[in-house]
């Protein structure tokens, strides 16, 4: 399960449809192990092309230096899909060389709805999973709480 | 005195866990030769048969070998290379 808040999903988003018809693509980084999306790095595609995208070479070097200076990794790889739905393509797959991350996929080829998808890609396996946009992080001092699942309902809420 | 090499997540299961490694040579070819020697498996997943493979970025400090001389730029002791598999897809 991915969990974003809504600024980070609304700025992934947003990215996405700015960079149409071009693929647009970045990361949301985080500490190293804590699988929290806290940092929102949107990338230049080097590529410019609604088919492919690849970080620049050297913006690359430059963001992987600033990550280990925080002790982050990158939490999630983004990128859009223009004209196809948000699901990886071969060429994703292949190319996937962070088994740890989250890979999301935006499709923009609808202008009205958001089509935004996560996935693990392991060695050369796809793994879709649920993204769930809560209004923000849980602070991380807070994970003694009650157990991760699915959330309580609200007693006695008139539906 | 030798030159540091820094491993990408993704082959660090060459380099037994390790972030980065040392190895000697006069040119990056010659680098990764030595440091193959210590870490089987780790040149093919950096060169295949036309040379430096298309989607994995190697730095000479802080510039993309590709813009200096490929596997032939030459290196010396006390300079930094960086291992990191572009970020790409379609």
């Amino acid at each position: 399960m991915l969990q974003l808040d809504q600024s980070t999903y609304d700025a992934i988003v947003a990215h996405a449809r700015r960079d149409h018809p071009d693929e647009a693509c970045g990361v949301v980084a985080g500490k190293v192990g804590s699988d929290r999306a806290e940092r929102f790095v949107p990338m230049l595609n080097a590529a410019r092309s609604p088919t492919f995208y690849e970080f620049d070479s050297s913006d690359l070097l430059a963001l992987y230096r600033e990550m280990d200076e925080r002790d982050e990794e990158p939490v999630v790889i983004y990128h859009s899909h223009t004209a196809t739905e948000a699901y990886p393509s071969t060429t994703d797959v292949a190319l996937a060389m962070e088994p740890g991350a989250h890979y999301v996929l935006v499709s923009t080829r609808s202008s009205e709805s958001v089509d935004l998808r996560s996935y693990r890609i392991v060695d050369g396996e796809v793994a879709e999973e649920e993204v769930r946009v809560v209004p923000s992080l849980q602070s991380e001092h807070a994970e003694s709480g009650p157990h991760p699942g699915p959330p309580q309902t609200e007693e006695s809420a008139p539906r | 005195m030798s030159i540091e090499v820094r491993i990408p997540t993704i082959l660090r299961t060459y380099t037994g866990g390790e972030k980065a490694v040392e190895g000697s040579g006069a040119t990056l070819a010659e680098l990764i030769d030595d440091i193959e020697g210590r870490h089987t498996g780790l040149r093919a997943r950096l060169v295949d048969e036309k040379g430096l493979r298309r989607f994995v970025n190697v730095y000479l400090n802080d510039e993309d070998v590709r813009f200096l001389g490929g596997l032939e730029t030459a290196v010396k002791d006390g300079d930094s290379v960086t291992v990191l598999p572009a970020v790409a897809g379609g």
